[in-house]
């Protein structure tokens, strides 16, 4: 792993903040991406300005986010270079924003999946296996559920909304980064910009043809009858799904994947799955109240691995796919040394032309 | 695109005294790779290159989703992607659960990959989505008679089989095991008898195929050819398991056409016992 020392080291003084001689970012995009975008070079000196289609930041697909911070369960179906950078990300929120809880995270299985549990154990690490009194141990609501599960002890999760609320909130008040709402990004005053850093998720396929959509759809349920400390993910040969808890008896429960563009609609037989999958984790959620339901399109390139692409002044942040939380920051951070210091990242890095 | 060519040379060599027709159309490989499940397209782009396979399978009903007339149907990408690999697609009816909707994807498969070839699925049950075989009949009959050449998910019933025959099927695909189970050929005894009451029809062992000696066993009954996704996407490395079973293939499709022994109680050595010089 590289070291990311200077993602801890928030002393920018004002004189490199308001310099005339400071750097010049224009950062397009204000979902996970952009906002990390904006405080790795915000903090590094940069005068920072960030515009977004939408009325707020976060209300592209990070809306939707699950917000798990599980560089070891994510292993299962990604690269090993998705956790070295989620490794990196879960350090980054844990000082960035309030209310990351580092309460692992637990897998299970119905009995007739238990295949599905050895292949996971099998292709992760980090993890203990749980029999039901340890189970129970974690979340008592679970109590004589389940009789085998793994926990990932060292993995954390976040609210998205909440948490990128809170940066932009930072973003502005400690770095005076200057936002701007539904409006495009490639307006004119673009031009004065030294940098451009493109954060907009699936709308840069205009640029990045390679790029396609992977719908998710997810939904909030809320529930006084059961609590969980730490998100619970439920295995399944087709229809794996995560329940993640948000506090105040409400709980997200994702998420769908699947190979098409289409935003927005939720579907009647992906509303099943979800709610089966956490039904069987607990009946009591039969009675829960569905407080929203959601859909959105997650940015990916053909190997479902996020990229830094940089033509002329332009540095590309994308492909971030079903890991926008997993890896925004440690993209964001080698973004900013790219920029800074030259600094080249093979590893997240296909094209590199500056003369574009 | 030199998908087709990673074949290797005795798969080549074979393919030539002992070609494969699918409704008139020869292929190489005898394996059919579905292309769900995988990692990433990337992954599954190595798999169907590592495995040398011509056909691969394409599912819509749920990636379409609700494109006006005219419009675009949303899944345009995944599915570029996949007419750019250079096989031969084979669009699919998977999800669908009714007669009227596994004929309405298969319409939609038609003009969006330009062929008359679909997968024929029609599930009845969720738990083993085993094939409703009565939908599957009619859903065989109305699109034969549209003009589509139908590779029907069946079950190994003979009077099925027969059924869908007469309906136009000019291919069949009995499961070796529930879909994404793995277990091989859960009914050896049925598959045999299918392949001796059907001997020029090409038979498709499709689903339920978990290791290459599953696949290999479905060839050594005679079986013309293998369909499978899970057992390949799903492995730790999809692209290496995908060119085991194609090795496996191979080595079954060789061994049927060597005439191997049968199987017998007792003991038959090779070399004579009785007789035999006491030395020392």
């Amino acid at each position: 792993m590289t070291p990311h020392t200077d993602l801890h080291d928030d002393t920018v003084t004002d004189a490199a903040r308001g310099a005339d001689n400071a750097m010049r970012v224009r950062i397009v995009g204000a979902g996970v991406a952009g906002l990390t975008c904006a405080h790795a070079f915000a903090r590094r000196g940069a005068r920072v300005t960030l515009v977004d289609r939408n009325a707020g930041s976060g209300r592209g697909c990070s809306w939707y986010a699950g917000g798990m911070l599980a560089p070891w369960c994510e292993r299962e179906s990604a690269e090993p270079i998705i956790v070295d950078l989620g490794l990196e990300s879960q350090a980054y929120w844990r000082e960035a924003v309030p209310d990351v809880p580092n309460e692992g995270s637990l897998v299970l299985a119905q009995p007739r999946d238990l295949p599905d549990l050895r292949r996971f154990a099998r292709r992760t690490d980090h993890y203990e296996w749980l029999d039901g009194p340890a189970i129970a141990a974690l979340e008592p609501d679970l109590d004589g559920r389940f009789d085998q599960g793994l926990f990932f002890a060292s993995e954390s999760h976040l609210e998205p909304r909440k948490a990128l609320a809170a940066l932009t909130r930072r973003l502005t008040d400690e770095f005076g980064v200057e936002m701007t709402f539904e409006a495009e990004g490639f307006a004119a005053e673009a031009d004065d910009a030294d940098v451009v850093v493109d954060c907009r998720g699936l709308a840069a396929r205009d640029e990045l043809t390679d790029l396609r959509g992977v719908k998710g759809e997810m939904l909030v349920l809320y529930s006084t009858e059961v609590s969980l400390k730490r998100p619970v993910r439920m295995l399944h040969p087709r229809i794996p799904v995560y329940i993640v808890p948000r506090g105040d008896g409400h709980f997200m429960i994702g998420a769908t994947s699947i190979e098409n563009d289409e935003r927005g609609r939720v579907t009647g037989r992906s509303m099943l799955e979800l709610l089966g999958a956490v039904y069987a984790l607990h009946p009591a959620f039969g009675e829960a109240e569905i407080v929203e339901i959601g859909a959105d399109v997650r940015p990916a390139f053909p190997d479902n691995l996020p990229r830094l692409r940089r033509r002329g002044k332009t540095i590309y942040v994308n492909g971030l796919y079903r890991h926008g939380f997993l890896a925004a920051p440690a993209l964001a951070r080698r973004a900013a040394e790219l920029a800074f210091d030259g600094t080249h990242f093979p590893e997240v890095m296909d094209e590199d032309r500056r003369e574009w | 695109m030199d998908a087709v060519n990673t074949t290797t040379n005795t798969t080549s060599s074979s393919a030539m005294t002992d070609p494969l027709e699918f409704y008139g159309t020869q292929v190489a490989s005898r394996l059919l790779l579905g292309t769900a499940q995988y990692p990433s397209p990337a992954i599954l782009t190595e798999a169907i290159r590592a495995s040398g396979t011509e056909i691969v399978t394409v599912s819509l009903r749920r990636e379409s989703g609700a494109a006006k007339s005219g419009e675009k149907l949303a899944g345009q990408s995944f599915w570029s992607l996949i007419r750019d690999l250079g096989v031969k697609v084979l669009p699919n009816t998977a999800g669908c659960k009714t007669v009227k909707e596994a004929v309405t994807t298969a319409e939609m498969a038609r003009e969006l990959f330009g062929t008359p070839w679909v997968k024929l699925e029609v599930i009845g049950e969720d738990d083993t989505l085993q094939p409703d075989v009565f939908g599957l009949v009619e859903a065989a009959r109305i699109l034969s008679r549209d003009g589509f050449q139908v590779f029907p998910y069946t079950t190994e019933d003979l009077v099925v089989a027969e059924k869908l025959v007469s309906a136009g099927c000019e291919v069949l695909m009995p499961w070796g095991a529930p879909i994404g189970s793995g277990r091989g050929l859960n009914n050896p005894y049925g598959l045999r008898s299918m392949r001796a009451h059907f001997p020029g029809i090409p038979l498709v062992v499709d689903a339920g195929v978990g290791v290459p000696s599953h696949a290999a066993a479905a060839m050594e009954l005679g079986y013309d050819a293998v369909l499978l996704n899970t057992a390949v996407a799903k492995a730790g490395d999809p692209a290496r398991m995908a060119r085991a079973f194609a090795r496996a293939l191979e080595a079954g499709r060789e061994a049927f056409l060597a005439d191997p022994i049968d199987a017998r109680d007792m003991a038959a050595p090779s070399t004579p016992v009785m007789g035999r010089a006491v030395l020392g």
